[in-house]
């Protein structure tokens, strides 16, 4: 095998038929500065983006800098729906994006719980039902439950992202049995783990475990060096991807030399 | 005069203001924005012909940065 077949980054990963060469999806907020964010973008390799809508007052012009280099960098937007209780809100946010960001993408979000930002799981098949018909391409932020998953396939999601942890908590992937049987149980789906993280090496293992990309922003975000941050991260999912398609060995209780032992000097017929 | 909320706050216009002099009236002329009366959506292409009424509640969004 070439050098540059193993070292360029292939270009299959593939939602809703776009394809892109990165596997890493990364948010836009809670960086301290815009060029902090744009920065960061540019070292994550990442080419989409996640973003959101608020009210602002007509005077505040303090998004001005961020949307002007999100732009600037050419990804793909992602607008989410984030801070939604409601399939009703859920739903007219995601049409607000659409006309002010000019996509059919939406990360949909319908919060659950304000303590821990569990996704309504009820809410979020009613509302992808909904958005779908409306001619959207829903990407949902779900949790690991797997009947929920594929309520969501059934209707008509063509992508899922289930959490490895709690939005902001950056604890990692708090449930690798659920997360595995999701993978076991859905294989031709493409499955982004979102939100949760807090360091490249969950990262590679979520990769590891064959999900297909990584989305997350705290992790990198509130890194005291955010550019240098993401940039591990990409390096982490694409060693972790590397290693999924490599083929894993299997873990063993037992010790296995792995230097011959025939030959091995010193040793004598007692 | 009429009563709108405007984003949570109450603004008083005259009766049947098109959406379209209320938005240029209260700064978002030339803004990025998106529109929902009573949590509903309003399309770009209606501002013009959509005349408010009293109690409307108005959000008016921006693209920010999100996660």
């Amino acid at each position: 095998m070439s050098n540059a077949t193993s070292t360029a980054p292939a270009r299959d990963f593939t939602l809703y038929g776009e394809t892109f060469s990165s596997r890493f999806l990364l948010g836009t907020a809670l960086y301290s500065s815009p060029q902090l964010m744009r920065d960061s973008i540019t070292q994550s390799r990442c080419e989409i983006v996640t973003l959101g809508l608020r009210r602002q007052n007509p005077a505040n012009r303090d998004g001005d800098a961020i949307w002007q280099y999100i732009q600037e960098s050419g990804c793909r937007l992602l607008p989410n729906t984030a801070g939604c209780k409601s399939v009703k809100e859920a739903v007219t946010l995601a049409e607000m994006s659409r006309e002010i960001f000019n996509t059919d993408w939406i990360k949909l979000e319908v919060v659950g719980d304000d303590y821990n930002l569990q996704p309504d799981p009820f809410g979020l098949v009613e509302a992808s039902e909904i958005l779908i018909k409306k001619g959207f391409k829903v990407l949902p932020y779900c949790t690991d439950d797997l009947i929920l998953c594929k309520r969501l396939l059934d209707v008509g999601c063509e992508v899922l992202m289930p959490w490895g942890a709690p939005i902001g908590t950056g604890q990692g992937l708090l449930n690798r049995y659920s997360l595995r049987s999701l993978r076991e149980r859905i294989k031709n789906v493409p499955m982004i783990i979102d939100a949760g993280l807090g360091a490249p090496s969950q990262a590679a293992e979520a990769m590891e475990m064959g999900f297909d990309g990584i989305l997350l922003n705290t992790a990198v975000a509130k890194a005291h060096n955010p550019p240098l941050m993401a940039e591990a991260f990409a390096d982490a999912i694409d060693a972790g991807r590397k290693a999924f398609k490599a083929g894993l060995m299997q873990k063993r209780q037992t010790a296995s030399p792995s230097t011959p032992t025939v030959g091995q000097p010193f040793w004598h017929q007692q | 005069m009429i009563h709108v909320s405007v984003n949570n706050e109450i603004k008083s216009i005259a009766p049947a203001t098109r959406l379209s002099d209320a938005l240029h009236d209260w700064g978002y002329g030339d803004s990025k924005i998106a529109v929902a009366i009573n949590q509903e959506f309003v399309p770009r292409s209606t501002y013009a012909e959509r005349a408010l009424s009293n109690n409307d509640q108005i959000d008016i969004v921006r693209p920010v940065g999100g996660g």
